[in-house]
């Protein structure tokens, strides 16, 4: 394999290392939407709204065993739809709440995501012959991450969560340019 | 100070305790009367979490509907399987074989443990305490690797099979369990130590929202909220099914009816059932664990049969109508917490604002039941 | 499953099921209420008794206050479609004497109205709001026929046999 970097450490891709990084090497440079986008995916706050089954494992996400406070993803901090930037959707969303969960999402302010936890609110799930319930939250919000499973065990909510952070990072480095 | 001071004049608001609200424990609402800080009146409002089991089920083959059963009360999901499965088996005459049985009991008995513990960890939360809490989701933890290494599934695993279990308890079972057992139960006195006679605890649930025996038994709050009350009834010893005629344990027996005594009554079935548990662990024959040849294609006689059991929110009875076919006719499931919350006008009648989450989670009610 | 009948319970699976406690109820209601044009039998392993709905309310009510039965609990109401007529069946419990009963009613299918047992048991309210929106069996006496578990503008009576399956196509 050619060398990639003749001036580097010679470790794989890595760049070698560019004037600003020989003279000031504990100065960190990017672009202001990637530091915004490391703050916000280092502390996202999810509105505390569990509908069915998928809360339990939620809550169970949350506590000590598998910790979710590690990925800055506290929720006690935010009961309410206004101080919280993230709605992990965990149950079945029926025909009585999708307006109330409309609602609490669009209460929410930007910059906001949505996670579909479970099988009932990614496409309707087991009750897919039922009168009374949405086939899937994505009918009535934008949903950034699926979570399948029924219940998807915590450490499924956890990967969710990572691959949440990674579009966060990721949208800002494109500049959502898809 | 004039004698003659104008009095206030205060005027009865309506609150919405909304849909999505921290303490309802679920999609409940509640609009409130309020009169200052005290409650005049509540309307409940409930099906917001209604999901059509019922007629989903009348379109399901019996070995199909166990799943729809494990989602109602999910934190203690193979109770529900239970009384299914008991009422399919009683309109077909069908014995189930006794290994299955002991399984059977404790695999309902862990579920009552972790549905229990789920109960510790909210009312903790409601009265302001975080730490029993993770202790309580800690017990949790362990039974719910039980539950993966023996039926499949963590929280909801469609174990239980008209005329036994879906298959045997895997090997070195007695040795996790035991650990298991022993650990739950440092836990639960982890918790017992933090609640039960602290002071903050006791001063937030003691003679709050009193509840007589007569009136829960007018609503049909049968369960804990029963025993509450000073009616020591339990489904479990008025009319055994499965072996708990065999296994030896106590009834809770509450003095007052008030949310210390809901609480209380909870943590000494948790006690109760790990007994019941050890016990069910030593006697358990061997022997086959499925009554039918096939667990599929069931079709039982036509006619009717009522089975009724102890969820630990309460009695569940299920009402099963079969025409003959594969499909049943009729399933309607009599939920506990349903009932329970047919009493929460009663309780809420002289209490203050902040009290509503304390006896709101003692009555334990998981919405998944209630709305189905 | 075209008859009335009281008596329903699998082919030889059904009459003589009864333990001794429901022999003796048996008998006891065969002998308190020979007024009434009651269909006694038994379903499986229960009492079965089939009433007519303008004599519902005070039958119940002598089940509850007599204390031979002292069914002071409403276990279960449920309605059953059978195409023709509707089944309204209360399973009641007694704790003092531990036995149960079951309480039938027929309503016609085009009309269906069933007196309200709410004075009876407190119990009943939202049992009958919710299979009046379920069913569309009107409740009569009902303190508060608000609908329950259904939203509002919903039309129909999802748990009539003639409501379709929603087979949801995604496309």
């Amino acid at each position: 394999m050619a060398q990639v970097n003749p001036g580097g450490n010679g470790k794989g891709n890595i760049a070698s290392p560019s004037l600003i990084e020989r003279f000031m090497p504990r100065v960190v440079m990017t672009r202001v939407e990637e530091a915004l986008a490391l703050a916000r995916k280092s502390s996202i706050w999810p509105l505390t709204f569990g509908l069915a089954c998928c809360a339990i494992e939620m809550m169970h996400a949350y506590m000590a065993h598998h910790d979710l406070d590690r990925f800055g993803v506290v929720t006690i901090a935010s009961p309410g739809p206004r101080t919280s930037d993230l709605m992990i959707v965990a149950g079945t969303v029926t025909k009585k709440i999708a307006p109330a969960v409309r609602r609490l999402y669009d209460q929410m302010p930007e910059p906001k995501w949505v996670i579909a936890m479970g099988s009932c609110a990614c496409t309707g799930g087991p009750y897919y012959r039922s009168y009374s319930v949405v086939m899937g939250v994505d009918h009535i919000l934008p949903v950034d991450v699926y979570v399948p499973g029924c219940p998807p065990r915590p450490e499924a909510l956890m990967q969710g969560i990572i691959k949440l952070q990674e579009k966060i990072m990721e949208d800002a480095r494109s500049r959502g340019r898809g | 100070m004039a004698e003659s001071e104008p009095r206030l004049q205060t005027t009865e608001i309506n609150v919405n305790m909304g849909p999505q609200h921290p303490a309802t424990h679920g999609v409940f609402r509640m609009v409130l009367a309020i009169d200052g800080e005290r409650v005049v009146d509540v309307t409940p409002h409930i099906g917001y979490l209604h999901r059509g089991s019922e007629k989903l089920a009348e379109g399901l083959q019996y070995h199909q509907i166990t799943p729809l059963f494990d989602r109602m009360a999910y934190p203690a999901a193979m109770n529900n399987e239970l009384v299914y499965c008991m009422a399919v088996e009683k309109l077909m005459g069908l014995e189930v074989p006794e290994r299955a049985q002991y399984i059977r009991v404790l695999m309902c008995e862990l579920n009552r443990i972790a549905s229990h513990f789920l109960f510790l960890s909210s009312i903790g939360l409601d009265t302001g305490a975080l730490t029993p809490g993770l202790y309580a989701f800690r017990g949790r933890e362990r039974l719910m690797a039980f539950f993966e290494a023996a039926a499949g599934a963590r929280l909801l695993p469609n174990y239980f099979v008209v005329g036994g279990v879906r298959e045997d308890l895997h090997d070195g079972w007695k040795e996790q369990l035991s650990g298991v057992l022993s650990l739950v139960e440092f836990d639960t006195d982890e918790v017992d130590k933090l609640l039960t006679y602290n002071e903050v605890f006791v001063t937030r649930t003691r003679n709050v929202a009193l509840i007589d025996g007569r009136t829960a038994i007018e609503y049909g709050a049968l369960g804990p909220v029963l025993r509450a009350s000073g009616v020591p009834y339990d489904v479990r010893k008025a009319e055994p099914y499965m072996v708990y005629d065999r296994l030896d344990f106590d009834i809770p027996r509450g003095e007052n009816g008030d949310c210390w005594d809901r609480y209380y009554v909870r943590l000494f079935e948790v006690r109760q059932s790990l007994r019941i548990v050890r016990q069910a662990m030593e006697r358990i024959p061997e022997g086959p664990v499925q009554g039918l040849r096939r667990p599929t294609g069931i079709r039982p006689p036509k006619g009717e049969a009522y089975a009724r059991s102890e969820n630990p929110t309460g009695e569940i009875g299920v009402y099963l109508v079969s025409d003959g076919s594969s499909n049943p006719y009729r399933v309607k499931v009599r939920p506990p917490s349903f009932c329970n919350l047919m009493a929460l006008k009663h309780l809420l009648r002289e209490a203050y604002v902040a009290d509503i989450g304390v006896i709101l989670g003692t009555l334990d009610i998981v919405l998944g039941e209630v709305d189905r | 499953m075209a008859e009335d009948k009281a008596t329903t319970g699998a082919s030889g699976n059904g009459s003589g099921a009864l333990d001794d406690k429901g022999k003796a109820l048996l008998s006891l209601l065969e002998e308190e209420f020979k007024g009434l044009p009651l269909e006694i039998g038994t379903a499986l392993e229960l009492v079965s008794v089939q009433v007519p709905g303008e004599h519902l309310v005070e039958f119940c009510r002598k089940l509850k206050e007599d204390p031979r039965f002292d069914f002071k609990a409403l276990l279960c109401l449920s309605v059953v479609d059978y195409k023709e007529y509707f089944q309204v069946v209360y399973h009641l419990l007694s704790l003092k004497h531990e036995h149960k009963i079951a309480v039938r009613v027929n309503t016609p299918y085009d009309d269906p109205k069933v007196p309200s047992v709410t004075s009876v048991w407190a119990g009943a309210d939202w049992y009958e709001r919710e299979e009046a929106d379920l069913f569309g069996v009107v409740f009569e006496g009902h303190p508060d026929a608000r609908p329950l578990i259904l939203w509002e503008g919903f039309e129909g009576y999802p748990l009539r046999k003639s409501y379709p399956f929603n087979d949801y196509q995604e496309w």
